[in-house]
């Protein structure tokens, strides 16, 4: 039977959840519009006063907030309460450029802490689980957000935070976790060096992973589910809107519920900035109506993905976001084609490699070039020069079908890629533009 | 009779066969043979050894993914033609080569070619019938 840790707001009737977010924006932006100058400011240029907002229908009003705007506003231009009400910052990572300062009440964390337990409640956690929190603790989110939802459902949580793969395997089997949660380049990490312990999938008590904070593939998960003999979720979000737990994925494995009493998501066309239906591709945008301290309002994540309001096995009502195809500043431009490191990374596990591989693009003669970097595997390697070849071919043509682009394919010597024990830095642009 | 080949993937870049080497020359790993097979991107280094499974250890160990293989070694008759009436048994028989390299042996002085076949036995049999000596892996220490 599937468990809820909220029941009564993750099954809520359509109406119900349209109810609060009509109710809570009007209050969110009233509460910017009053407290955030910076708010008040944009709003007047684009001629919208909290009165024109009366419900989710208004939300098209209002200005959008970029991270442009973040850096602009660094540190306190958009928080929104006084600093004697807020307990704690978080920060992102800056792998896009300048780190962003994110503020929380502790209504804010509260909030947080439950997006997070009903991700674990719906990866089957319950106070009779062991939860191994591998993601880095600090100013990371993953950390700190999984470590509270954890202790919301009660489950025995090991903060290990990254690192230190010994100590964190020694822990699954001394301790029994049953729950890991981590960046899924890390889940793969941890399963590849148990396999090459000699560990079955039998002998590893682990049942679900939570991983998220990076792009992975649908392939890559049949990878990890199989190598641990677990059932891996997804789970999203964002420094700037809270952290993980933005939208987490149930059961059914096809699609993240978005928290819509906590969130208004959009999405759109990035070029034309209009809705695009559910079903089609485009940027994500979401705007905070629960938050206190740093409301995000109409915040474009740069997350590209699709929206499904299709009725979920599950029983949850809240609408389903894909995973991200790519965050839009992941994507690279390659002779003029969009590829994102996703497509490139189901082409190689596809075919059996595994998920190490690096992207290394460049610029020659003022023509992009595309270098993938896979690592050679025992099972892949034979002494005969002519399949070799024929595997690096097999690998270009898959490249070719899926990009529409040529690529070169270098097979790379084993662990010669940097495993990541944080985000993994797939793509490597030397092109200088 | 055959012997076994140990061979090695390496990357194709400057000092990818140094730090393997390294690795044979600290465990004290006595070679008979060596070869090095390249493309742009990737080479094979092929070794014989006395202990393959020691060799086999150490490699796998500094993370070199290795794969062990059954070659034909042979002894080339050191007269004008000694390599080609070895060539011409092989061809004879209708039996492709893969590819091939030669060693000497420090001990007894003499040349030995290493053979590539898919049919090692075939090979061997083909070669025995015209008179050439071949070597086992038991002898390679005695070369």
């Amino acid at each position: 039977m599937e468990r809820y840790y909220q029941p009564e707001i993750e099954t809520a009737s359509r109406e119900q959840i349209r109810a609060w977010q009509d109710e809570r924006l009007v209050k969110q932006v009233k509460h910017v519009w009053d407290n955030v100058p910076y708010y008040r400011k944009k709003m007047e240029d684009a001629g919208v006063c909290p009165e024109d907002i009366k419900g989710v229908d208004d939300i098209r009003k209002l200005p959008f907030v970029t991270k442009a705007d973040l850096r602009e506003g660094y540190p306190y231009g958009l928080l929104a309460e006084d600093l004697k009400n807020c307990v704690r910052i978080q920060s992102t990572s800056g792998t896009t450029g300048k780190r962003v300062v994110a503020f929380y009440t502790q209504h804010d964390i509260d909030l947080w802490e439950d997006c997070c337990a009903r991700a674990i409640t719906a990866a089957g956690g319950t106070n009779e689980d062991v939860c191994q929190v591998s993601y880095g603790y600090g100013l990371f989110t993953g950390g700190p957000g999984l470590n509270g939802g954890s202790h919301k459902v009660g489950c025995l949580t090991i903060p290990t935070s990254s690192g230190n793969t010994e100590r964190q395997i020694m822990f699954i089997r001394d301790l029994n976790t049953t729950i890991l949660c981590c960046t899924p380049s890390y889940a793969a990490y941890l399963g590849e060096t148990m396999k090459e312990m000699g560990l079955s999938p039998e002998e590893i008590p682990l049942k679900a992973g939570i991983f998220g904070a990076e792009a992975w593939s649908e392939a890559m998960r049949q990878d990890i589910q199989k190598t641990m003999g677990i059932k891996a979720y997804d789970i999203y979000g964002l420094t700037e809107l809270s952290g993980p737990g933005v939208a987490f994925e149930c059961s059914a494995q096809t699609g993240m519920h978005i928290n819509e009493d906590h969130f208004i998501a959009e999405v759109i066309d990035p070029d034309t900035l209009e809705p695009v239906p559910d079903g089609t591709y485009g940027e994500l945008v979401f705007t905070a109506i629960t938050k206190e301290a740093f409301p995000l309002i109409r915040y474009r994540t740069r997350d590209i993905v699709k929206l499904s309001h299709e009725p979920c096995p599950c029983g949850r009502t809240h609408v389903k976001m894909s995973k991200p195809r790519g965050r839009s500043d992941d994507m690279l431009i390659i002779r003029g084609v969009n590829v994102f490191p996703s497509q490139i990374e189901t082409v190689l596990l596809n075919k059996g490699y595994p998920a190490n591989y690096q992207i290394v693009v460049d610029r020659v003669n003022n023509t992009d070039t595309l270098d993938v970097q896979v690592e050679m595997t025992p099972e892949m390697f034979t002494d005969n020069m002519g399949e070799i070849a024929a595997r690096q071919k097999d690998i270009v043509d898959g490249l070719k079908s899926m990009l529409g682009l040529k690529a070169k394919v270098s097979l790379v010597a084993p662990k010669s890629i940097v495993r990541s024990e944080g985000k993994a830095v797939r793509v490597i642009d030397k092109r200088k533009i | 009779m055959s012997v076994k080949q140990i061979s090695v993937f390496l990357e194709n870049r400057p000092g990818a066969l140094c730090e393997m080497t390294k690795v044979l020359a600290d465990e004290a790993i006595d070679m008979r043979a060596f070869s090095l097979a390249e493309t742009s991107e990737f080479g094979i280094a092929r070794i014989l050894v006395k202990d393959v499974y020691k060799a086999v250890t150490v490699l796998k160990d500094a993370d070199y993914i290795t794969s062990v293989s059954e070659a034909v070694a042979v002894a080339i008759p050191d007269v004008p033609g000694g390599l080609h009436s070895v060539i011409k048994a092989v061809a004879d028989a209708g039996i492709n080569l893969e590819y091939m390299y030669c060693f000497l042996g420090g001990k007894s002085g003499k040349a030995f070619l290493v053979c590539k076949v898919a049919d090692v036995a075939a090979a061997e049999s083909a070669l025995s019938a015209k008179g050439a000596v071949l070597v086992e892996q038991d002898e390679l220490a005695e070369l």
